[in-house]
């Protein structure tokens, strides 16, 4: 129990530490990237010479990397992301209308992607055909070698939902995974023992297979989230779906760097949770596995 | 050798050998507009047909697999170098250099993949010439992409300096320096060589979505990214299934990489 403690507290600091970092980097990438203290309003000849100023000053403050950081965390802390250079809207207000979208899209896709996963991966270790694990093994190679954005632009040509394109850009990477993990499980000695000994095979999965298997499955499932999120981008913008995805692309192609850092941050955020979400559930399932063989 | 790994061999050197005869097979070149023919279907003088704009589809499918087959192999060494730099570095000298490359590789590792690319991408200036576009895309590939490298050298070098004939060459009174140089690098090369081959088809499939989502190779140059934005606004496969040719072709050359790559993904592991 206090090892979960330590662990605990140790991916929340790590979590502390990667969020500031990678807030300071993208602070930092914002402030040299080409453009950053030049604002195309300038150009309006509607503008005043008052009003250029006013702008000028505006974007002034942002020219120190460390005020810019500590005036955009200190803002952040009181729920102000700032204001969306391209589409004029505060970057909170944004956020909270795609979010909903995004998570949804994100939630199907997971699952469809891991009951594809663990449907075909016991099946394989199940069955142990060559020919089913043959043809299994090629079409997730052949997922692998087609981008997630030509998934997505196929999705569109199809007329089937986005979430099913996030499910195969997941589904190929995890199924490698775990194919390999529950087939290594399944030859394991005491197993074998087991199914000879006409063990049924639910109690086999349920009591032998999945203690083992666990840990290592929720690491991919925590990992599976990253790539979900990273194919929300190609899924969204080619779909269009109004999502966070489809807001970072539009932010990438305005050069919304303001936007882009916000969404920087916040997608790190998510993908570390739930990589330490998943890191701990593993750590709470060795242990409850150790306690059980002692 | 299997049957497989052949074929897989046969097809990249046919591939590699069309796109390097581009100049030959195809001397119009990519950028010449047949005004006459546009969005033309295949026929005898342009066998893939023409673009909206009447460039053939045949010539700028060649060119664009001479510049993805290129530069994703000095994208994929750029960044074996940068993981062989930082990663194996860390790894020789260990505790805290080793903890703070890490964790610098974790925090590269923690951004998904293609959310980092864009991010890095709309750093950069988007109306450049169509060359700088070029070099901005596989660079950047090559600058982000070291990080998974990184860690599996830092691993191995880890497990080197912990081995007897480091341990005996420093206790001889090797210098630091020679000893990484002349015992720890090249004990790295196995490694180094797996990465070096697994970062290919993930930059050929890097630079596609960056092309399709606008953020890749510019106009008029022409990349399999941006040829597959084409495929864009279809609205049935049958209607026009010659615009799926470069999706194929970089199907089949993904694939024949990772046939030929499933020995070295081992070593790598």
């Amino acid at each position: 129990m206090r090892g979960l403690k330590w662990k605990l507290a140790g991916n929340a600091l790590s979590l502390l530490v990667t969020v500031l970092l990678g807030g300071m980097l993208s602070a930092t990438l914002v402030r040299l990237a080409p453009g950053f203290n030049a604002d195309e309003r300038e150009l309006d000849p509607h503008l005043s010479a008052e009003s250029v100023q006013a702008l000028r000053n505006a974007r002034h403050q942002d020219g120190n990397i460390f005020h810019f950081y500590f005036s955009y965390m200190q803002r952040a802390a009181s729920g102000d992301l700032g204001t969306s250079l391209a589409l004029g809207q505060p970057v909170r207000t944004l956020l909270r209308e795609r979010i909903p979208l995004t998570l949804r899209l994100l939630t199907m896709g997971l699952a469809l992607a891991w009951i594809l996963t663990i449907a075909l991966s016991l099946s394989a270790a199940w069955l142990r055909l060559s020919i089913y694990d043959t043809v299994t093994t090629a079409v997730s190679g052949a997922l692998l070698c087609i981008p997630a954005a030509v998934l997505a632009l196929l999705s569109v040509l199809w007329s089937v939902p986005g979430s099913l394109a996030i499910a195969l850009i997941v589904f190929p990477r995890s199924y490698r995974y775990a194919r390999n993990l529950l087939v290594k499980a399944y030859s394991r000695p005491h197993i074998i023992a087991a199914r000879a000994k006409g063990l049924g095979e639910s109690r086999i999965l349920f009591w032998h297979v999945v203690p083992v298997v666990a840990p290592q499955l929720l690491a991919v499932a925590g990992v599976s989230v990253s790539v979900a999120v990273g194919a929300a981008i190609p899924v969204e913008a080619l779909c269009g779906l109004p999502g966070i995805g489809q807001l970072a692309w539009q932010a990438a192609l305005a050069r919304d760097l303001p936007l882009l850092v916000n969404i920087t941050i916040m997608v790190t955020l998510v993908t570390l949770l739930a990589n330490s979400g998943a890191d701990v559930i593993g750590s709470m399932v060795r242990g409850s596995e150790t306690r059980q063989e002692a | 050798m299997s049957f497989w790994r052949k074929l897989a061999c046969v097809l990249l050197m046919l591939t590699l050998g069309a796109s390097a005869a581009a100049n030959w097979l195809a001397p119009a070149g990519y950028a010449k507009q047949y005004r006459e023919a546009t969005d033309a279907p295949p026929s005898r003088d342009h066998w893939l047909g023409t673009d909206e704009i009447g460039r053939d589809r045949f010539a700028r499918v060649l060119y664009g697999t001479r510049i993805s087959l290129m530069l994703a192999p000095a994208a994929a060494l750029l960044s074996t170098l940068m993981a062989a730099f930082i990663g194996g570095l860390a790894g020789y000298l260990g505790g805290a250099w080793a903890r703070m490359a890490m964790a610098m590789t974790d925090l590269f590792l923690s951004l998904p993949w293609l959310f980092l690319l864009i991010t890095a991408r709309a750093l950069m200036p988007l109306n450049v010439s169509p060359l700088v576009s070029v070099v901005v895309t596989f660079l950047l590939l090559g600058l982000l992409g070291w990080t998974a490298a990184a860690r599996v050298l830092c691993a191995s070098a880890a497990s080197l300096r912990a081995s007897d004939f480091v341990r005996q060459a420093r206790a001889a009174g090797l210098p630091g320096q020679r000893l990484f140089w002349v015992h720890v690098v090249p004990n790295l090369k196995p490694v180094l060589y797996a990465q070096f081959w697994i970062s290919i088809p993930v930059f050929i499939l890097s630079e596609a979505n960056l092309g399709i989502l606008g953020l890749g190779v510019a106009e008029p140059m022409p990349s399999w990214g941006s040829l597959l934005r084409e495929l864009e606004g279809l609205v049935s496969v049958r209607e026009e299934p010659w615009k799926f040719v470069p999706l194929i072709l970089l199907v089949i050359v993904v694939t024949s990489f990772q046939l030929l790559l499933s020995k070295q993904e081992e070593v790598a592991a």
